[in-house]
């Protein structure tokens, strides 16, 4: 099996605390992955540290060859949590998803630019979102937005942070159904952060239950079993029910 | 109205406007769409210490001021980057601190009250050549930097962890920029005063704000606004016999409230 992410030792400390303790796991390529764990529990960080926005304090992390330190900003595509956004800031949909292209934002937009931007809405059904303000959009509208800017430089691996967050379960159906479909056509390995169990259970092939360290990794059907969840969720003395986080419309 | 451009003092003084007035706008959006607009603010007062230092000293208070204000800048983003305090704290503690040192070496100095009042509130109609070459220089260092960092500014000003991902050196960009602001900001002391800087880059931004759909747009009618502000101001200036840095700011806040209501009649519409 082909290694799309590699990694090996990772620790992270971050603000004087240790989000990710001695971590060592193998991300297959063409796999959708799901990351799942309590608040906390450093998901966020791995895939931070996956980008190179954090720094490694200790271990390595090779994305499709590239150590530590290299950019690799030209096969990695990221959405972030829309939380973070900034929705001051005077922008339309085309223009967010450019920068995704160009990797740094534009001034006045070229029609060649404008039209790749168009090609990656039309695909994720959000050519109508074109020239519409960020500040005038609902959540499940930025994070569609958000999307088409990862997937706008086809990247060969696509990691999202809590992608369903903020949204209606149509717009979350629409949204894992686009991911899939993209994974499909172009072999991209996916990696999501989620507290959605059941959108992991469902749609990921493989599963990373996360308390800052390894608690399970492999298949989806196997990783909610209470045994494991009961390691990466509950506090001690307290059982968790399997049944009660998963749902079957997901 | 025209014969004012005849005397050499008023061609100075539009000129030496017209450059502040586009490089306050032009930083001004960025300073504005990044919610640090005490840092144009605490920079002035910053600037104050240097130029106190200046004049205790007998050297050109501005040359002084310059390595000053870029010392402050660096130490605000260097606090706002490695400790837990926020950047407008960073700029409170950095700025009480040189506006302080700042009055001390004026209390020092004899026959100091003039001089300090000065640049406290700044004339533009005292702009000499050398102010004028300063900013000229200043104008051009900025045109370099932002026709290779403008689009990498802009990035990190919506959302710095994209910008980052996307493999651009956010820290060294936000350096660079903080230095072309304090920059500015030295330049302007001279000529608008220490107290008046601010409004140069906050009040064009926020009126070209209401009226933008995309940062490209903002900025570009930022620096319109703020060079119309300055034209005007001066001339208004003249025929009022007001004092000019004070009119000029008072046609800005105009500007701003009139976007302002056009902004909420077009919702409404």
């Amino acid at each position: 099996m082909d290694i799309a992410i590699k990694i090996d030792s990772l620790t992270i400390d971050y603000s004087g605390k240790t989000a990710v303790d001695n971590l060592t796991v193998s991300f297959e390529k063409d796999k959708f992955i799901a990351i799942v764990g309590p608040n906390g529990s450093g998901k966020s960080s791995l895939l931070k540290a996956i980008t190179g926005l954090i720094k490694c304090s200790a271990g390595s992390i090779i994305v499709d060859g590239i150590s530590n330190g290299k950019d690799r900003s030209n096969i990695i595509g990221y959405v972030p949590q829309i939380k973070t956004l900034d929705r001051n800031f005077p922008a339309k949909a085309l223009e967010l998803v450019a920068s995704g292209y160009k990797k740094n934002w534009p001034g006045r937009l070229s029609n060649s630019l404008k039209s790749i931007a168009h090609e990656a809405l039309e695909i994720i059904g959000a050519g109508n979102l074109a020239e519409k303000q960020l500040s005038e959009m609902s959540g499940g509208e930025l994070q569609k937005i958000y999307l088409a800017r990862a997937l706008v430089k086809k990247p060969k691996i696509l990691l999202l942070d809590e992608p369903a967050t903020g949204i209606d379960m149509v717009c979350e159906r629409s949204l894992n159904h686009t991911i899939e479909e993209y994974k499909a056509e172009n072999s991209a390995t996916v990696i999501m952060v989620t507290h959605d169990w059941s959108s992991a259970y469902y749609h990921a092939n493989n599963v990373l239950l996360l308390n800052k360290k390894k608690v399970y990794y492999g298949a989806a059907k196997e990783a909610f079993d209470n045994a494991n969840l009961q390691l990466a969720f509950s506090h001690p003395g307290h059982k968790h029910n399997v049944e009660f986080g998963l749902r079957e419309n997901a | 109205m025209l014969d004012i451009l005849a005397m050499p003092f008023m061609l100075r003084a539009f000129a030496g406007g017209i450059i502040i007035a586009f490089l306050g706008s032009f930083f001004g959006s960025f300073v504005v769409q990044r919610k640090m607009s005490f840092l144009g603010s605490g920079l002035a007062h910053s600037a104050f210490g240097g130029i106190a230092l200046g004049l205790l000293l007998g050297i050109e208070p501005i040359y002084v001021a310059f390595p000053f204000t870029l010392a402050v800048a660096l130490i605000i983003n260097y606090l706002s980057k490695n400790t837990r305090i926020s950047a407008d704290t960073g700029i409170g503690v950095v700025f009480s601190f040189a506006f302080a040192l700042g009055t001390i070496f004026i209390a020092l100095k004899d026959n100091y009250s003039v001089d300090a009042f000065s640049y406290l509130f700044g004339s533009i109609i005292t702009t000499n050549y050398s102010d004028l070459i300063f900013g000229i220089v200043v104008l051009a260092i900025s045109a370099i930097a932002s026709f290779k960092h403008w689009n990498n500014w802009a990035y990190a000003t919506f959302d710095k962890d994209l910008a980052t991902a996307d493999g651009i050196n956010t820290d060294r960009d936000d350096y660079i920029l903080t230095l072309l602001i304090a920059l500015t900001v030295v330049v302007s002391v001279k000529i608008v005063g220490i107290v008046l800087v601010t409004a140069f880059l906050v009040l064009p931004p926020a009126a070209a704000k209401l009226i933008s759909d995309s940062f490209y747009c903002l900025t570009i009618r930022a620096v319109i606004i703020g060079i119309i502000s300055v034209v005007l101001g001066l001339f208004t200036s003249v025929m009022t016999d007001l004092p000019s840095g004070a009119v000029i700011i008072i046609i800005q806040t105009l500007v701003f409230f009139l976007f302002f209501v056009i902004n909420k009649a077009t919702k409404k519409s």
